[in-house]
This record gives structure tokens, sequence and C-alpha cells, in this order.
């Protein structure tokens, strides 16, 4: 039963020493190992078991992945004197984990470290730019659909070209970052614009220009529409005049043709005996002519009585 | 709807350090060692009661939608497949990651119920979506990412805070490409361009931050000028359908004027034709009367001509009204005719000069 004891006690004494002398690395990880707070050895990197002595070594860890910093919104004035919110993200690690140990202790220290050097060098950056450097990347010309062809041009800032563009604003926040963190023992990977926003106040009058530009735009269109209608109208008006006009003419060059061929006809014929015609055309339009509401007076030598009066 | 590394049902998969964490079992070898004396049945029990624990510590599924990453020591050894595997316990452990399944992320917008009939939060993301154009405008701008994990372990291992790191490098990238875009292309013609860029953007982005995951797709949803100036925007589209119809009104009349106006031209000219047909023929009519009239009367111009007088005569007598007959004699009576009253049978004439037709006719 004692003997029992005594391999039972050295059994859990041996786990302690084991437990004492073993840690792990996973692979989300890296360590140092300081010895009464004085580091021994470089950073531990290699996932996986490793050793080291019992109660004297204390193990440390750091996190090995990209780890993310999230400024807050700044409001800062661009060159130009807009004032904007530029809310920015960088990704960083651990490179040294030593140095950050002795730097900045923990992550919280290097966050904060962080938020000045990338804060700072956004200011910078943003303040020494105009506000389309910021916002546009490249200087692709925009698609610009019918309606709106003659209002391209209309917003004078946005159609200057950039000379730089946001992806070279970021860059150099980047790299004049980058020219510290090492220091800390922090290697910066990415810093981006995640938002860009007018600040309230000018955002209500963007909104107003905004707003403007589309009722010019409306009321072009509106206008448009009515100089197309009267467009139509006219062309309607011309074609009706020059469509009736033109019947007018050939239907009178029709019936001149035809006048003109009677009166050839009528010639031709009546010139044989122009007398006789006048005598026959006269006793033709006395038939037509005299009616009812005619009174005639009629003298009794006249030749349609001339038999009246012989035989009385 | 979430990231699998918030939401997921496998709490410790996020930290895959973490060793599988079995209770009591370290103390097990001082457990049997205590009971060795107690009888051989409970010894046995006891020993197949270890073997069964060890049995479940080291044996784990893989659902078909997700891959085992296997770490020993927290170091990385393997992906398993979807099926049974078994890990050594106390030095393997298993994370198990949705490969298969399709993720999604939304901005600008949060779905509150998914189902037949999707329910959206009323709260708007207006800090997500609210962003300037590349003509210094303001859209509010709402899209979906969707996506898959493609490379557990890189997925597992190198980024943290991933889900949060992923929405931020979306934003960036939606608002890289919208600011290269008028607020015209993105409310209208440039939206699946805008997508199609913003996701190459963010893949781009994701292959170099080494995240494991496979954009899939990026789905640009409600896309709006802000409330504030919705309005004016409605105002130009109704500009814009005002001006359509204003021309189609025009060009309505037009159509219906100048096909009638066409008509009437041609029943203009058929009539002008109609009247010289009728105009020549009755020329000719009349001229072949007359020659064939005249033929006749040449044989016997005073017989024709005295017939031809008296046919009308007595063709016109019966119609007039009024007639006096005057006598040489009696000349001087035509002063006192009474010229206003055509129909009065009475006559002044003294010399009874009044006769009937009876005898007129004679």
């Amino acid at each position: 039963m004692k003997r029992r004891l005594i391999t039972l006690a050295g059994g859990v004494l041996g786990l302690i020493l084991l437990s004492g002398s073993t840690y792990t690395i996973a692979e989300t990880e890296q360590a140092i190992i300081t010895q009464f707070g004085q580091p021994i050895g470089g950073a531990v990197t290699e996932p996986g078991l490793h050793f080291k002595l019992p109660f004297i070594h204390t193990v440390t860890r750091f996190d090995q992945r990209w780890l993310p910093w999230d400024g807050d919104a700044n409001q800062i004035t661009t060159r130009d004197k807009k004032f904007i919110w530029v809310d920015t993200y960088a990704r960083w690690r651990i490179s040294d984990p030593l140095l950050f140990f002795q730097s900045v202790r923990d992550e919280r220290g290097a966050q904060s470290r962080l938020d000045d050097v990338i804060d700072g060098e956004t200011r910078n950056a943003v303040a020494s730019y105009d506000l389309i450097e910021i916002v546009r990347i490249t200087n692709r010309d925009f698609e610009i659909t019918e309606d709106l062809i003659a209002f391209a041009s209309e917003n004078e800032e946005a159609v200057r070209d950039i000379e730089h563009g946001r992806n070279a604003i970021t860059r150099s926040i980047l790299e004049k970052a980058s020219e510290v963190t090492p220091s800390f023992g922090i290697e910066l990977v990415d810093v981006r614009i995640k938002r860009v926003n007018y600040v309230e106040e000018v955002r209500v009058k963007v909104y107003e220009r905004m707003i403007s530009e589309r009722q010019r735009i409306a009321e072009r269109s509106r206008s448009e529409g009515q100089g197309r209608a009267a467009e139509i109208r006219g062309q309607r008006e011309r074609e009706l005049k020059s469509i009736e006009s033109e019947a007018f003419r050939q239907a009178e060059e029709i019936r001149g043709h035809a006048d003109a061929e009677a009166a050839g006809i009528y010639a031709s014929a009546y010139q044989r005996d122009a007398d006789f015609y006048r005598f026959m055309k006269s006793l033709e339009t006395y038939r037509t002519a005299l009616d009812e509401g005619v009174t005639l007076v009629i003298g009794s030598d006249s030749e349609f009585l001339d038999f009246l009066r012989r035989s009385r | 709807m979430a990231l699998y590394g918030n939401s997921g049902g496998n709490g410790s998969w996020g930290r895959p350090d973490a060793g599988p964490d079995i209770p009591g079992l370290p103390d097990l070898g001082g457990l049997i060692a205590r009971l060795g004396g107690m009888g051989g049945t409970l010894k046995w029990g006891a020993a197949g009661l270890a073997a069964l624990i060890l049995f479940f510590a080291a044996v784990y599924q893989v659902e078909p939608d997700e891959a085992g990453v296997v770490t020993r020591f927290g170091r990385y050894v393997r992906t398993t497949n979807p099926g049974l595997h078994f890990v050594v316990p106390l030095v393997e452990s298993v994370t198990k990651v949705p490969v298969e399944r399709q993720l999604k992320e939304e901005f600008g917008f949060r779905t509150e119920e998914a189902g037949v009939r999707t329910r959206y939060e009323d709260r708007d993301y207006l800090e997500e979506s609210l962003m300037l154009t590349g003509d210094l405008n303001v859209a509010v701008v709402e899209w979906i990412v969707q996506y898959q994990i493609r490379d557990p372990r890189a997925y597992l291992f190198n980024v943290r805070d991933i889900r949060s790191t992923f929405r931020d490098m979306s934003e960036a990238a939606m608002r890289d490409v919208v600011g290269d875009n008028s607020v015209d292309e993105v409310l209208t013609v440039g939206r699946e361009r805008i997508a199609s860029q913003a996701k190459d953007l963010l893949q781009e982005m994701n292959d170099h931050y080494e995240t494991g995951i496979s954009v899939q797709q990026l789905v640009l949803q409600d896309v709006n000028p802000p409330d504030l100036v919705k309005p004016s925007f409605n105002e130009v589209n109704e500009a814009i359908q005002e001006k359509e119809r204003l021309t189609n009104e025009a060009l309505a009349e037009y159509n219906q004027a100048i096909p009638r106006a066409r008509g009437d031209a041609q029943r203009l000219i058929q009539e002008s034709e109609g009247y010289a047909a009728e105009r020549v023929n009755r020329a000719r009519g009349e001229a072949s009367r007359f020659e064939s009239v005249y033929e006749e009367y040449r044989t016997a111009p005073r017989v024709t001509r005295s017939r031809m007088y008296l046919e009308t005569i007595s063709e016109i007598m019966p119609k007039l009204g009024q007639k006096v007959i005057l006598d040489e004699s009696a000349a001087n009576v035509l002063p006192l005719l009474n010229l206003t009253n055509g129909n009065r049978p009475s006559s002044p004439n003294p010399g009874g000069a009044n006769e009937g037709n009876e005898e007129g006719r004679r």
C-alpha cells in the first residue's frame, strides 16, 4: 500500500514536471520565452510542441495572424476645403514579438500606437490632396446616358482629372506609417480608406446641389419635349401645306389642259359656220335663260308674229 | 446570414489551439489504479468505460458540407473530407469548417427573417451604404456578397477576426469602384459593371490577405439617391416621361393629319381628272352634235333656221309669266306698262292688244 502511494505521488510529480516543461504553439500563435522577465532566445514561431525549463521559463504568446485595426472616423479638411469624414482600416501583424513585447507590451498598447501613427498619417495625406483625389482611382470617362449628355460637364470639380487617386494616397499613408511601425515590432500590411463622407452640413449643401442639378435636367428634358413637339407640329403644317398646294396645282393643271382641249374641240367644230353657231347657241340660251319671271314684250312686227299680223 | 466564425455551433473552432478538452481524462490512470483492489468485475468495467471514453474522444464526423482541419499540438497536420475520422486523443484536435456552404454578408441592410416573405429590418445602415460617387455626388448603395471558404487552413490560421476583415474589405472595394463612377452610372447603366468590378477587387484583396475565401457573387441590391434628393431624381424621370409623351402626342397628331391630307389631295386630283374627262367629252359631244346639225342645215339653211327658231319659241313661250304684244300703232303705250307686277293679267292697254296664250301660239 505504501509503495503504491509512493508510485502515485511520483507519477503526479512527473506529470506536473512534464506539463511545466512543455508548451504548444498553435498555427495562429508565436511566443517568446522569458526567464524571470528576461527574454531568452528568439521568438518561437514554429507551431507544435516545445520544451522549456519548468517554473523558470515563462511563455508569453502573441498572435501570428493578420490583426485588425479600425480607426475612428476622422473629420478632416481636404486641400480644397471640403469637410469630410474619413474612416480607415489597416491590417498588421507582429513581426518581431520580442521587440513588440519590449516596446508596446501587448496588443492594446499596439493599437493605441497604431492609432497615433495611422490617424496622423491619414490626416496629413488627406489634408494635402483635393477631395476628388481621395474619391477617384482612375481617370476613366463616365458613361453618359442620352438624357444627360448636356449635363456631363456641369460639375466642374468632378470633371477635373486626378493626378494621384485614392490608391496612391493610401499607399503613401502605408509607406509613411510603415517607416515607424517596425520600431514596435509591427509590420503594417495594408491601409485602406473604408469610408469617405461629407460632414453633415456639407452633405446638406451637396444634396441641394444635386437637387438643383436634377431640376435643371428635368427642366431641360421638359423643354426638349416641348421643342420636339413643336418641331413635329411645324413639320406637320409644312407637309400639310405642301400636300394641299401640290394637289391644287395638279388639279388646276389637269383642269387647264381639259379646258384647253375642250376649247380646241369647240373651236374646230364651230368655226365651220360661226353665224350658224351663234344662232344655234342663242336659241339654246333662250331656252335656259328665259323663265316665268320674265315679261316678254313683243312687237307685232316681229318675225314671230309675222303671220299673226298679216292674217288680221 | 452571419459569418460562420461568430455564429457557428462549434464554439471552439475559432481557437484551434484549444486541445481536446475532455474533463476528467487525465485522472483516469489514477482512478483505475485506485479501483484496482475492488474486485475483478469492477476492474473490467472500469477498463471498458475507459476504452469507451477513449473511443469517443478519438472519433469525429465531418458533415457533407464541411472539412475537418486537424492540428497536433497546435500544428496543422491534415485536412479531412466528409465521413468518419480518428484523431489521437489529447494530442490532436479537429476544427470543422463549412467549405461547401454559401455564406453571405449584407451591406446597408439586414435580413431580419428570411423565408417566403422575407422581412428586412427597417433601420437604415447609412454609414455602410452612403458613399461618394466619382462626380462628388452621394448615392446609397446596398449590396450582398456571397462567398465560400476555399482554403480552410488559410481561413482558420491567417487572419484574426475574419468576418470584420471581410466586411471592411467589401466596403473598401465597393467604395473604390463607386468612387470611379458617376452617380448616374451607379444608379442606372453601370450597375452590373460596378458589381463585377467590386467582386474582382474584393477577390484580389482576399488573395492578398490570404483569407482562403473565394468570392462567388457580389450583387447590388437597392441603389438609390439619398432620401432628400430622391424626389428630384423622380422628377427627372417624370420629365423624361413627359418629354416622350409630348413628342408622342405631336407624332400622333402628325400621323393623324398627314395621311388624311394625302387622301384629300388624291381626291382633289381625281376630281379634277373627272372634271377634265367631263369637259372634254362634253366638248366632243357638243361639237359632234353641232356638226351633225350643221350638215343638215347646210342642205336647207332657210327652212332649218326658221324651224329651229319657231321650235324654240314654242318651247319658251309657255314658260314665260307675262306676254305683251305691241302693235306698231300703239307704240306709245309702253310707258304705262306695270312692270313690277308681272303676274297681273289686267292690262292697261286700251287697244285691246292683250292676247291669250292660245292666240299667241298660233
